[in-house]
């Protein structure tokens, strides 16, 4: 769009960059609705868990006998943080601090990434004792449903890498903030399904 | 520095590389359009051939398991790949017209949207050409479908999973163009029918289909990488695939019956030369029957054995329903009431639509009577209920559609006078086949028999059930006709063709430009143009200067990131036999997938501009052509 | 377009005629032709609604035609643009609740009534298994298993417990009941219930498989004198057979060896195939045939051609020679209890 945008005084940018434009604007609410589906999505897969929670596992590989809780809490602990960082990071490119945005960015794809090795190992764990994704329909659901959210979690490791790197050397503009704004919606996402991974599959797992 | 040779130098191509590449929401109508045209063929011919199986008792035309694979190739194509597609066509063609648009919100995503579809949809015919096509019905329900054997369901569940990415995209697309994309003046209440029945359609598409997407990836873990969702013996639940597969599937039927809706809703009021009859109602009808159709899906499982606690519920839930569709057909008929109907092709369809979907949609209260459905359920009551509404309402819908906007989509006309064959070849038939099916169900036929015994008291009906199914095949080829004579006719088609037109598609020139709207058009009110005209204004007022006009560039990216899905998705299958093949397929395709995702996100692309001095010369052109 | 219209107002005429022709369907079989109690009740709530629909559908359609007739476009005029009627739309809201809520009372009551099987279970119970393509029924009281007849009872409702060992199928037998899907791996229940003695037809209703249109079985509904006699008989027959026919039983006939060799490991206990216990009384071969010895032949040498998918082996010459068939046969058509 050709019209000039209201830059702030201070920032040099728009006060709220990531929705100045139409395109950032368009983006911003599809991304909303995306979520909305992609809750639906996480809805059904948990429906699913829950109606196989320990069905056809052995006594011994039944999710109060198995689940690491240390772990666990370990994960959700890096995670969560990772959800603070990534909020440090859009208030800094709000306030079009380019260098303090990528350092939290990158704080927040360590953490991420620590996230996401632990789960890794935990996943070895459970193989080694014999609790696998084919084993029973329990471990069927389990497997699907924290390696969906696995997989998104390396998905939007990927994608806020490949927008670090490829917007390193630039400034914050209405262009690429939109992209870093919907990417840390994401994150924030990412983070929200793992509180209800925690609530539902673990802890629900240790007391059933 | 990139971005302004990027704006200089538009990225255009032409022939079928224009085709490929095209970002233009009237083109990829059209290609929607044609692709789905195309599988409404295949899905007939299947339809033809169960019709002539069922000829005669014990006929031997097809084996049962040939019959199995045509029932779910034709109701799966049917559904997603002709219906769903058409009405994608129009919503492309149509809705930011309508809205007074350039464009759609994301259109490098709608060209992704359209080409995942497409893929998704030849890789389900391909299971044709290899080995056996898929056999558990269009509901694939397990165990039946996760029978290692059944290897078809492979392609079932790939296929669908990949086009239905496609429609999840294509859904919040229209979504965002529909909040963020219309002109001035062009308020939430002030929107046509359509446009708002697109709306709700595509809300419906954003929230209903994830459950199908995790149903998918479930039957595709299952039959390919040894997943036991479903298998009792492992502790395995049949039923949950049951429930996700009819929260999907109930909001389905809605997915394609508003749309259907919302072009009667243009077509009476344009042809009857009235405003709609209760526009709020049956904007907020529109919005409870979304809404109330999540609320629903038991009804497709009374006989599942979930007790008679979880069937009362859904059988009152159910009928709720019938309420909002009631006022809309009334609204419907008192759109007419005191109108000067006038009597083509696509009224014909909309004023047919009528007691047609009143017969389904008195069936559908008749069936959302729990025990009742004990009788009806998976009998050939239901057939015949649910062909009463898809072709009764949405097949009416997009043959009205396809006769109304014809003209605006192409610049020529449909010939009115075969099409007056084809519609009474059509009505006939539809009810010829249809209607006898009721009997049948309660004669006690059920659903996808291959064959039935003589003296049960089945063949009369069915004989005229497949004699009405030829009448509706011959209908078909004379829409053919139709189609290629309007392509081969050098008669082009003027402005509002219709010349009764009353919302903003109609003020555009034929052919319509690429930018759409030269200036933005200022819209004063609920069928803006009609007041206009009204009010004895040739044009409709605009809402801003003539200006340069940015546009998106064309990309081939779509096509890459779909074929790659395309290619992995073969890989899945073919692993089951040949590890090293499969594993290299999907390592392939995934990667030609995410290789076009990272260059999309790397490669900056600001589109271009059409220069002011360009579309004061295209006004002027079209305004002298006008004045002649 | 004028013969169109004639054509078209032929259908209607046409269509009743067929249907006159048909009647409403075969007695034993069609759900219009109720011959137990939960047929009469789901008829009568079909009737109930159907009433209350066609109630709409009258008036639609008046309204309907006289807007058709009256307001075909005459001149170039335009006609008033009418916005709304919130009077009008008010009624077309409401009258459609009350009709509704006329029907939802009785199909809750009903439904409730319908799900009463405890009860009946507590008089008399079956156990109906559905298997790739055929039904098992066990009398768990009893202790007699049979297949592909359903011997009940007239004139009490008779419990009845659902289940399938592969995929899903669906137990209909439309002129005594709706049907209940069987569920692999889960539980259903339901309850059936004969006026009179006869044999009414049975279909499974859930799409199960190639030969999915040619899972039939029969209800046999007795007087109870002749329904426990016959359970009787059931169990003295398959405790003779169990006593008899075993391998080492040096005195059998050529048939019984045959049977022994060939056919008793599945058949044998009723639950892999089909029990043979009373199949010489049994007028349906493999569901849908009448019970011949040629297609009984036919059957043994190649399952395949009568039931697609079927999971019996053929047995060919080399296996069970032209005289071993023979006897095999007769030996088969001795399986009665009258």
């Amino acid at each position: 769009m050709a019209h000039a945008v209201e830059k702030h005084p201070v920032t040099g940018i728009p006060a709220n960059p990531e929705k100045a434009t139409l395109e950032g604007k368009n983006k911003y609410v599809a991304f909303w609705f995306f979520l909305g589906g992609e809750t639906v999505l996480f809805a059904s897969l948990f429906g699913t868990y829950v109606g196989l929670l320990n069905s056809g596992a052995p006594e011994e590989l039944r999710s109060y006998n198995i689940f690491e809780m240390g772990l666990v809490f370990l994960m959700t602990m890096l995670l969560l943080t990772s959800s603070l960082t990534s909020v440090l990071a859009m208030m800094n490119m709000k306030a079009n601090n380019p260098g303090r945005m990528k350092f939290w960015l990158v704080i927040t794809l360590l953490l991420g990434a620590g996230f996401l090795g632990a789960e890794i190992y935990e996943f070895i764990h459970y193989y080694h004792i014999g609790h696998t994704f084919t084993s029973s329909a329990f471990g069927s659901a389990f497997y699907t449903l924290v390696g969906f959210h696995g997989a998104h979690v390396t998905f939007g490791l990927l994608w806020i890498t490949t927008l670090l790197i490829r917007n390193w050397n630039r400034p914050i503009d209405v262009y690429n903030a939109p992209k870093f704004y919907v990417s840390s919606l994401y994150w924030h996402f990412i983070d929200v399904v793992w509180v209800f991974i925690f609530s539902i599959v673990y802890l629900l797992g240790m007391v059933s | 520095m990139a971005q302004t040779t990027a704006l200089q130098q538009p990225r255009k191509y032409n022939g079928i590389m224009d085709w490929v590449t095209t970002v233009d929401h009237k083109k990829i109508g059209i290609l929607y359009l044609f692709s789905g045209i195309f599988f409404l063929l295949l899905g007939g011919i299947e339809a033809l051939l169960i019709r002539w199986q069922l000829v005669r008792p014990m006929n031997d035309f097809v084996s049962g398991e040939t019959f199995n694979q045509l029932i779910t190739m034709h109701g799966t194509t049917m559904i997603f790949l002709a219906a769903m597609p058409m009405l994608f066509g129009f919503m492309n063609a149509v809705v930011p017209l309508q809205i007074g648009a350039r464009d759609v919100a994301f259109p490098f995503i709608n060209s992704l949207g359209f080409w995942l579809f497409f893929f998704g949809g030849v890789m389900l015919n391909l299971s044709w050409f290899f080995g056996a096509a898929p056999n558990a019905g269009w509901t694939a329900y397990a165990p039946l479908s996760t029978q290692p054997e059944a290897s078809g369901v492979d392609f079932y569940a790939l296929g669908l999973q990949i086009s239905g990415f496609g429609s999840l995209m294509a859904g919040i697309n229209f979504l965002v163009t529909i909040l963020n994309m219309r002109a001035p003046g062009m308020k939430l209440m002030r929107m046509p029918l359509f446009t708002w029945t697109t709306f709700v359609a595509s809300a419906l598409i954003v929230f209903a289909f994830p459950p199908l997407t995790v149903g998918l990836f479930m039957l595709m873990f299952e039959r390919l990488f040894g997943a036991v969702y479903f298998d009792p013996a492992m502790g395995g639940n049949v039923i949950i695939w049951e429930h996700l597969f009819w929260i999907f599937g109930h909001p389905e039927v809605y997915i394609l019956i508003l749309p259907a809706f919302g072009i009667f809703s243009e077509i009476i009021p344009t042809f009857a030369r009235k405003r709609l009859f209760g526009y709020t109602t049956m904007v907020f009808a529109t919005m409870l029957i979304g809404f109330l159709g999540f609320m629903v899906w038991v009804h497709h499982m009374f006989t599942v054995g979930l007790g008679p606690v979880a069937n009362s519920i859904f059988a009152v839930a159910t009928m709720a329903i019938a309420v909002p569709t009631g006022v809309k057909i009334f609204n419907w008929l008192f759109t007419l009431w005191g109108g000067q109907i006038k009597f083509n092709v696509a009224m014909l369809y909309s004023v047919a639509f009528i007691p047609s979907f009143l017969v389904g949609g008195m069936t559908g209260v008749m069936l959302s009577v729990a025990p009742a459905d004990y009788q009806y359920h998976d009998s050939y009551f239901v057939v015949a209920h649910f062909h009463y509404v898809i072709v009764g309402g949405v097949v009416y819908g997009l043959f009205a559609g396809l006769y109304y906007w014809f003209p605006l989509m192409f610049g020529k006309a449909l010939s009115e006078k075969l099409g007056y064959w084809q519609f009474w070849l059509f009505f006939i038939g539809f009810h010829l086949t249809f209607f006898p099916q009721h009997f049948l169900g309660l004669f006690g036929m059920p659903r996808r028999v291959f064959t039935y015994l003589p003296n049960q008291g089945f063949e009369t009906m069915n004989l005229l059930s497949t004699i009405g199914a030829f009448f509706m095949g011959v209908s078909t080829i004379v829409l053919l006709v139709a189609v290629v004579k309007a392509f081969l006719s050098k008669q082009r088609v003027k402005p509002d063709h219709w010349e009764d037109g009353r919302t903003l598609e109609w003020t555009l020139p034929v052919p319509t430009p690429e930018y759409n709207f030269a200036q933005t058009p200022l819209v004063k009110g609920l069928d803006t143009f009609w007041l206009e005209k009204m009010a004895g204004n040739k044009r409709v007022s605009v809402a801003e200067p003539v200006a340069d006009i940015h546009m998106p560039n064309n990309s081939i990216i779509p096509f890459f990131m779909s074929l790659g899905l395309f290619i992995a998705g073969l890989g899945a299958i073919f692993q089951m036999d040949n590890a090293v093949v499969g594993w290299s397929l999907i390592v392939v395709g995934l990667l030609i997938t995410f290789v076009s995702m990272f260059l999309r996100s790397w490669i900056d692309d600001h589109g271009f501009y059409i220069p002011k001095s360009k579309i004061e010369a295209d006004l002027k052109a079209i305004r002298e052509k006008g004045d002649q | 377009m004028k013969s169109f219209k004639k054509l078209l107002f032929g259908i209607v005429p046409m269509m009743m005629f067929a249907l006159l022709l048909s009647g409403c369907g075969v007695e034993g079989l069609s759900a219009l032709k109720p011959m137990g109690e939960g047929a009469e009740i789901q008829l009568r709530i079909i009737i109930i609604s159907l009433v209350l629909m066609l109630f709409v559908l009258v008036i639609v359609s008046i309204i309907y035609v006289y807007v058709l007739m009256k307001f075909r476009r005459k001149d170039d005029s335009i006609p008033k643009q009418v916005e709304g009627s919130s009077t009008l739309e008010m009624i077309w809201t409401v009258v459609p609740i009350i009709l509704l809520i006329i029907l939802a009372v009785p199909t809750i009551t009903t439904t409730v009534e319908l799900a009463k099987a405890k009860e009946a279970k507590k008089e008399e119970e079956i156990n109906v298994t559905a298997n790739l393509y055929w039904w098992e029924f066990e009398y768990p009281n009893a202790g007699v298993v049979t297949g592909q007849e359903l011997v009940i009872p007239v004139g009490k409702r008779v419990g009845i417990n659902l289940t399938s060992k592969d995929v899903i199928h669906s137990f209909w037998v439309p002129a005594l009941s709706g049907k209940t899907d069987t569920n692999p791996g889960l539980d259903n229940e339901m309850w059936l219930h004969a006026n009179e003695p006869g044999t009414f037809f049975g279909k499974c209703a859930e799409l199960c498989g190639p030969s999915h249109a040619l899972m039939d079985f029969k209800v046999i509904a007795l007087e109870q004198e002749d329904y426990d006699q016959w359970l009787e008989d059931m169990k003295a027959q398959q405790d003779a057979n169990t006593e008899n026919l075993v391998a080492d039983n040096q005195n059998l006939t050529t048939g019984e060896a045959v049977y022994v060799e060939s056919c008793l490991s599945c058949h044998g206990g009723g639950k892999v195939a089909p029990s043979l216990t009373n199949f010489g009384d049994r007028e349906w071969l493999i569901g849908y045939l009448e019970n011949n010895e040629d297609d009984l032949k036919k059957w043994i040498r190649d399952p395949q051609e009568l039931k697609e998918g079927a999971l019996m082996p053929g047995f060919s010459e080399g296996q069970i020679s032209d005289e071993e068939l023979d006897a095999l046969v007769d030996f088969l058509y001795d399986q009665k209890i009258d």
